[in-house]
């Protein structure tokens, strides 16, 4: 099972996270910038992490065989603070990089007018880049927040197969097929959607623009949900080639609309799959190990 | 213990709190430009327990300002500013006496919600019964839906804001 995790926030994971995500398939990630929990108070702060997740993040993934590409926004909830909205005028040259495949994650946090002002703005600015953009569907109040969100996208003239809405559960997923965008799925342990439900809705609305991640961040979350999610699907009696569209094709397609995304291997993890497995090993065990003078001091 | 730890309660001798605080912001008599300053610098510089502490005196301030226009916007900006935090302490305390009072219902109903997925109980919801309106029994039926369709469990919390047809269609599992 090779899989591309299109929402994972990597910055906030151990090495063991990465060396068990390439253990289960993973091979390529998307990180959408987003908050730290503790709320940003200027550009600056803004900016290093811009650079760390299109950067250092970017070179830490690939040693581990995992490749790594960027969504660059400003944070639905710190579009409310002035102090961090000054960062928009950054985010252009942000989005010029190689390495970023799309703007995210933008979106909704309490829907107030400084939101709409900046979803609206980074709207354009995927118009402009001929970029992507991820969604973010709002925690409180989803479904009003994903209806409107959906209004906003529309008004934007954005195409909406540029456009994934992100957080989607049983309840909101209907508004989202219906009007062309993606949909996007972060399987949870104990919120959002877990793999049985998530399987539930493959099966009612199909696989086609489904895309599925672990949203993994700081919180309770789990960076191997998604092949969790894969097994729950063949369990449910999905073939191997459904499971391969919503772990990789979809990812890759999405994405793919930046014209920069690599999901070749990386140089020495090339014979990584499940299949290059020797007697339960893989064979480059030894040969990918992480150079001396990566650790942190 | 100053004035400040006395009219915080229970929260007096908090780890990392520093009394000298409750002192000058207490003073009868600053300019509010003083006051509003204070507020906003002992808010922004402060830890966790430290910002807990400006949002529990904001109400009893503010209600002492001759011309309180100024403290109160400087207040609001502070509450939502704890609000968009991840941290439950301060979002229990951002929606005490003073939100209850002055922060406008948009942002209220929100800080309410957010208690509710934040497993906070919503007893420390300052005019909670005389504010709780429609929208926010809108907002709560939805999130009910949300939860009924995932199989998760209807908190009591959620079930108290319900309007009452909902809430009894839950009970009879819809």
């Amino acid at each position: 099972m090779r899989i591309f995790d299109p929402h994972i926030h990597m910055t906030s994971r151990t090495t063991d996270d990465y060396e068990a995500m390439y253990a289960a398939g993973v091979r390529a990630v998307v990180e959408p910038a987003f908050w730290l929990g503790q709320p940003r108070t200027g550009v600056s702060s803004y900016l290093d992490y811009f650079d760390a997740i299109t950067g250092w993040e970017r070179f830490r993934a690939s040693q581990f065989g995992i490749r790594h590409h960027a969504a660059i926004a400003l944070n639905p909830k710190e579009a409310n603070d002035p102090r961090c909205r000054e960062v928009m005028p950054e985010l252009d040259r942000y989005l010029r990089r190689e390495s970023v495949v799309a703007v995210g994650e933008t979106g909704y946090d309490s829907m107030t007018p400084e939101e709409d002002e900046v979803l609206e703005a980074h709207l354009d600015l995927a118009i402009r880049h001929a970029l992507p953009v991820v969604v973010h569907t709002p925690h409180r109040d989803k479904k009003h927040g994903t209806q409107r969100t959906l209004d906003v996208v529309a008004n934007s003239g954005i195409a909406p197969e540029l456009v994934v809405l992100d957080h989607l559960n049983e309840v909101t997923v209907d508004l989202v097929a219906e009007r062309g965008c993606w949909m996007g799925f972060s399987i949870y342990p104990d919120t959002k959607m877990d793999p049985g439900r998530m399987v539930a809705i493959l099966q009612r609305l199909g696989t086609e623009r489904m895309l599925v991640n672990s949203a993994a961040d700081w919180g309770r979350s789990d960076p191997l949900l998604t092949a969790k999610t894969g097994r729950a699907m063949l369990d449910a009696g999905f073939t191997d080639a459904e499971v391969d569209t919503v772990l990789w094709g979809n990812p890759v397609a999405f994405y793919g609309q930046s014209g920069r995304l690599d999901v070749t291997p990386l140089p020495g993890f090339e014979l990584g799959g499940e299949a290059e497995l020797f007697e339960g090993n893989s064979i480059l065990r030894g040969a990918a190990a992480v150079p001396a003078g990566a650790g942190a001091d | 213990m100053n004035r400040m730890d006395e009219s915080m309660g229970p929260r007096a001798g908090a780890p990392g709190m520093r009394g000298g605080a409750g002192a000058t912001l207490s003073r009868a008599g600053a300019p509010a430009i003083v006051v509003a300053d204070e507020l906003e610098t002992r808010y922004r510089s402060g830890d966790t327990d430290e910002r807990i502490l400006v949002l529990g005196v904001l109400d009893r301030i503010v209600a002492e300002q001759p011309a309180p226009d100024l403290v109160r916007a400087v207040g609001v900006e502070l509450v939502r500013d704890a609000l968009r935090s991840n941290d439950p302490r301060l979002v229990a305390a951002a929606m005490g006496p003073f939100a209850g009072r002055h922060l406008g219902d948009h942002d209220w109903r929100h800080g309410v919600v957010k208690l509710v997925f934040m497993g906070v109980p919503l007893a420390g919801v300052a005019r909670l019964d005389e504010r709780a309106d429609d929208e926010l029994a809108r907002m709560a039926a939805d999130l009910a839906e949300e939860r009924g369709a995932a199989g998760r469990a209807i908190p009591d919390d959620l079930r108290a804001l319900l309007p009452a047809a909902a809430d009894a269609s839950l009970e009879t599992g819809r």
